[in-house]
């Protein structure tokens, strides 16, 4: 999810295009993938490079691509839609990909960017979540058991405190600073003239080009990535909720996709004579004649007609409210006795 | 939540003449209840309870024991039997019987019966008729599977949840991916063999859910991974730890379908490339797989179908495949009934197991099927409406519409009529009224209107309002302060005025 807007938050949309190129790479397909973008940078007038939105400086990377499958772009991006995706509490004409379609053995994996603040973030900069909206939306998904486990990544100021209000189990939580510090941008790119990623988004995903589909890598070094050093705010993380040791979860688990897979040893035998011919044969199809459109429209009328002439409306109130401006401006400036004049 | 289960089990012993044991308590005919209890956590229960019935055979059954081979018998006794379902029959036939073939004590039918051999005693044939029981009813492994979100996590084995979870309904989508249309011009002719061997199967499972089933070719569809080839057998392999590795690159290119929200079955056939036949999926032990098959729990099946070499090496490409689909059905629908969880690999030797021909699976295994499925529909309304209870107490001014309510309502009374047919042993109305509960609950659950970012907490609105009203309050209340001061003032001195 990538809840900013505007062309200087280019790098928002850039850490979560990363993302998601890097979890597609890695097998999820995109009838598993909700993203949400503000979908504002590729087509802004202001980018100096149409139709791409570039991770690395030098312009080596374009995220952007031609297998970008956005589920809410632009105003959709709002806290009642990230939460309504959530609980499920979805109206029944949405489509099958704006929907989280998760049960008990799914591992769900969040990524959140954007501008926060101690204990909420901010979406598109008209309102913002709470973690307490947050942390009771995961208890929501818990009792309806729509998750077998969640890792929550979130990269925005002051991160870590989205995280401490969670309280349903198997949640693990990485955020890219601490309470009362700031996350910091990586490298501006003075070709496009915004800074391009976010520091920890960009050491998570130099991280994340080491995986491949079968890594055994656990999550204990994702926890190492981004030190104090390259990073300058402190990444956090939480493990307490989660019931196995971080060492035992491999990464695959959540951004990769690997199944259990079954080698089928039974079979059953089907007797080709015993199947009931009579029963599917299509019924004898009458000839009939072939369906077509009603006459909706009379087009030949519409084509040839002549304008239609409008009806005359008094001047509305803003015309009138104008008039009544000028003419009292002119009364002020030249006195009433010049009345007579007009009249 | 807590749930108390009871299941009963209406079972009808009928013993064959010179089948009876010795060592009866009671002259037939009488009547049994045996009542057990599966703890499955601190707050839920399973009592199970198996009425059973003995009696002697009557003369028309009699005369259908007489038959030459037990599946004879079993189609002449299917007539004369009670087939509700949920109802199990047993018939126990003298331990000299011919029946049974040699070493066999038990042949379990194609319906909701089953032939017993008796001997050993009654503790024996006890015993005998308990373990048939389970096999065709429910299991304490297949009741706690079913349960499986209130089993505490050590408790479960590991692979409980691989069974497609109760759904209303499921939809199976059938791939023909062919990654070398050069070389082979692929046929399958799905719409003929989805109406004769499929069919029959869905309408059998029709009572469980709603099934719609769609087809697709795909071509250049290649698998993730390269198989290695293998000098010995001069064929390519597919090892059994590149298997789950097979599937994603795949799934993206399915497409999955925009319309219904159930879950979806994928059944994909490969017809490997020429340059990679004949391909084979060895198993663990680097055997190759009779059925050249594998299936990934809860998303489908894979199959390969190899395509043989041309005769001569000038013949014409692309070589015309018409599959053969009876092999192919007998795969898928395999395949299915794993998915499903009817296995018939985890019984005794002695069992001999009726094989279901064409209809896919015995009334017995749909029986499975039903009461595994209305005991897990019964937990799961059980604890929608707990979670909903719960998140009304969290916020209390949220707004109950009049079509949640009444949906609640039936919820509760289908959960309630269901629970009380499952004591009685009527499993198609207990599972009918399941399905109701379990889609009143979720539509009462998932209403869009019950969305608690819409209410807001009491904090939140004392936060917004007063840093708006008490700056302005504070003149007006001071204010009202002066104007009672001055009030009392006048009436205390009301005769300064002269």
């Amino acid at each position: 999810v990538c809840t900013s807007r505007f062309w200087f938050n280019y790098r928002h949309v850039a850490n979560t295009l990363s993302v998601y190129r890097s979890v597609k790479r890695l097998g999820i397909p995109d009838s598993h993938i909700v993203l949400m973008l503000a979908d504002d940078m590729a087509c802004n007038p202001r980018n100096p490079k149409p139709a791409t939105v570039f991770s690395h400086k030098n312009m080596e990377l374009n995220v952007y691509g031609d297998d970008v499958e956005v589920d809410y772009r632009s105003y959709e991006v709002t806290v009642e839609n990230f939460l309504r995706v959530l609980t499920g509490r979805i109206p029944p004409s949405t489509p099958r990909s704006k929907r989280l379609l998760s049960d008990d053995r799914s591992n769900i994996l969040i990524y959140m960017t954007g501008h926060g603040g101690n204990g909420f973030l901010k979406f598109q900069d008209s309102e913002e979540i709470t973690n307490v909206e947050l942390a009771d939306a995961f208890e929501q998904m818990w009792q309806k058991r729509r998750y077998n486990e969640l890792l929550f990544i979130i990269d925005t100021c002051q991160g870590a405190s989205m995280y401490e209000r969670f309280y349903s189990p198997n949640i693990m939580a990485l955020a890219s600073s601490q309470v009362g510090e700031d996350s910091l941008s990586h490298q501006p790119d003075l070709g496009i003239g915004v800074h391009l990623m976010d520091r920890y988004t960009f050491y998570v995903l130099e991280f994340l080009e080491e995986i491949h589909p079968a890594s055994q890598t656990n999550m204990n070094d994702l926890f190492q990535v981004c030190p104090k050093s390259l990073c300058v705010s402190t990444p956090g993380h939480r493990t307490d909720l989660f019931q196995r040791d971080p060492q035992n979860v491999l990464i695959t688990d959540f951004f990769g996709s690997v199944r259990k897979v079954e080698i089928t040893t039974e079979t059953i035998s089907l007797d080709p004579d015993l199947a009931d011919f009579e029963r599917k044969l299509p019924k004898d199809e009458l000839a009939t004649e072939p369906l077509r459109y009603a006459e909706q429209l009379p087009v030949a009328q519409i084509i040839h007609q002549k304008p239609k002439q409008k009806d005359w409306h008094p001047p509305g109130g803003f015309i009138l409210g104008l008039w009544a401006l000028i003419i009292m401006v002119f009364f002020k400036t030249y006195g009433i006795k010049h009345m007579k004049h007009i009249f | 939540a807590s749930a108390q289960f009871q299941l009963a089990v209406p079972v009808t012993v009928v013993f064959a003449p010179g089948s009876v044991p010795g060592d009866l308590p009671r002259p037939l005919p009488f009547r049994d209840v045996q009542e057990t209890e599966i703890p499955v956590n601190l707050r839920t229960t399973v009592t199970t309870r198996y009425e059973t019935i003995y009696r002697s055979t009557t003369a028309q059954e009699d005369a259908a024991l007489e038959a030459a081979t037990a599946r004879e018998a079993d189609a002449a006794l299917h007539p004369l039997q009670d087939t509700s379902l949920g109802s199990l029959t047993m018939y126990v036939v003298p331990e000299t019987s011919s029946l049974l073939p040699q070493g066999i004590s038990v042949y379990v039918g194609k319906h909701r019966s089953a032939l017993v051999r008796a001997g050993g005693g009654l503790a024996a044939l006890r015993a005998r008729l308990q373990q048939l029981t389970q096999v065709m009813s429910f299991t304490v492994s297949s009741i706690t599977a079913a349960l499986s979100d209130r089993v505490p996590d050590g408790q479960l084995g590991p692979d409980a949840r691989r069974h497609l979870k109760s759904s209303l309904g499921y939809e199976i989508t059938f791939s023909l991916l062919n990654p070398d249309p050069k070389s082979h011009a692929v046929d399958w002719d799905i719409e003929d063999a989805v109406n004769r061997y499929v069919q029959p199967v869905l309408d059998k499972l029709s009572l469980v859910a709603n099934f719609s089933v769609d087809s697709q070719i795909l071509y250049y569809a290649v698998l993730g991974v390269t198989p290695r080839f293998d000098k010995e057998s001069s064929s390519f392999l597919l090892s059994a730890h590149s298997l789950p590795h097979v599937i994603n690159p795949v799934e993206a290119r399915l497409g999955s379908s925009a319309a219904s929200l159930y879950p979806v079955l994928n059944f994909l056939l490969y017809v490997p490339e020429r340059s990679h036949s004949p391909l084979y999926i060895q198993d663990k032990d680097g055997a190759p797989v009779s059925t050249n098959a594998f299936h990934s729990p809860r998303w489908g099946g894979i199959m390969v179908y190899n395509v043989e070499a041309p005769a001569s090496p000038q013949a014409s490409l692309p070589l015309h495949v018409d599959v053969d689909m009876v092999r192919v059905m007998e795969v898928f629908l395999a395949q299915l009934r794993l998915l499903f969880g009817l296995s018939r690999e985890e019984l005794p030797p002695e069992f001999l197991l009726e094989s279901p021909g064409n209809d896919g699976l015995a009334d017995w295994e749909l029986d499975r099927l039903l009461w595994a499925h209305t005991v897990e529909n019964i937990a799961t309304v059980s604890t929608t409406l707990t979670s909903l209870a719960q998140l009304l107490d969290k916020i209390g001014n949220i707004v109950i519409k009049d079509d949640v309510a009444s949906e609640v309502y039936r919820a509760v009374a289908s959960a309630q009529r269901a629970v009380a047919e499952l004591a009685v042993g009527h499993l198609h109305s207990a599972f009918q009224a399941s399905k109701d509960a379990v889609t009143s609950s979720e539509r009462a659950f998932f209403d869009p209107s019950l969305l608690h970012l819409l209410y807001f907490p009491d904090d939140q609105k004392f936060a917004i309002y007063i840093p708006l009203f008490l700056p302005m309050a504070v003149p007006i209340l001071l204010s009202l302060a002066k104007i009672v001061r001055e009030t009392r003032q006048r009436k205390k001195e009301p005769t300064k005025v002269d």
